[in-house]
């Protein structure tokens, strides 16, 4: 049973994202929201976990979330989908259920 | 699809209201049914009347409230939350004996049943908070 997980702390401030990438099963899907989106961009401590995530799970990233805190899309690590709200929406109806991390 | 989304922090804590309403009003549009919005913990704060923030700010609790309007969405106040919060409606007033009432008249205050029955009668529950 998929599972949608969503993910809206910062990796430099919570470790909301390694409990929640603990917990992911092949198949699922991850949403960096809010502060999450940090999670995403390239070249940061982090891009080695969220590359070995997308291995086995799909990772979202929120873009107005992104445009909010002035990253482009370009600064996104690849293999990451940039969604809107209606892709958010897309998600939580995809997937069997929905987990968030807080 | 029946969502029913959770909110557990207030209007201006952090992002968890804006990312609420933006979710629910997108789920809306896209022709799914919100069965029930639920604000527990500092969540019950969204749902004051009496918030009055600068005018070039979004107004989030009016926001909610045009949305329940539009959609006619059952939106519900926890009611051990609101009375740590001092959210309060004309019922709870008198149970308590307070002189005022400050909660807006598009949300109700109940209990956690409600919390309960909207994750059992949804297809989808969706958390939001801090």
């Amino acid at each position: 049973m998929s599972t949608l997980h969503t993910v809206n702390k910062s990796p430099f401030e919570k470790n909301s994202l390694d409990t929640c990438l603990g917990y992911v099963a092949g198949g699922s899907a991850v949403l960096l929201l809010e502060d999450g989106v940090y999670a995403a961009l390239k070249g940061t401590s982090v891009e080695p976990k969220i590359k070995s995530a997308l291995d086995s799970a799909k990772v979202y990233v929120l873009g107005p979330d992104l445009k909010a805190r002035g990253f482009s899309e370009d600064r996104v690590i690849e293999g990451i989908s940039v969604v809107d709200y209606a892709g958010f929406v897309d998600l939580a109806a995809e997937n069997a259920k929905v987990q968030a991390w807080l | 699809m029946k969502f029913s989304i959770q909110i557990n922090e207030g209007p201006f804590q952090h992002q968890a209201s804006d990312s609420a309403y933006f979710f629910t009003k997108t789920a809306l549009e896209k022709g799914h049914e919100i069965f029930r919005v639920f604000f527990y913990h500092d969540g019950v704060n969204n749902s004051t009347r009496l918030t009055t923030p600068p005018q070039d700010d979004r107004n989030v609790v009016e926001r909610w409230a045009d949305l329940a309007e539009k959609h006619d969405l059952d939106m519900v106040v926890c009611v051990a939350a609101a009375q740590r919060r001092g959210v309060v409606d004309d019922g709870e007033a008198q149970r308590n004996g307070k002189d005022a009432t400050n909660i807006h008249p598009k949300f109700r205050i109940s209990g956690l049943g409600q919390l309960v029955e909207a994750a059992i009668q949804s297809d989808r529950l969706v958390v939001f908070g801090d």
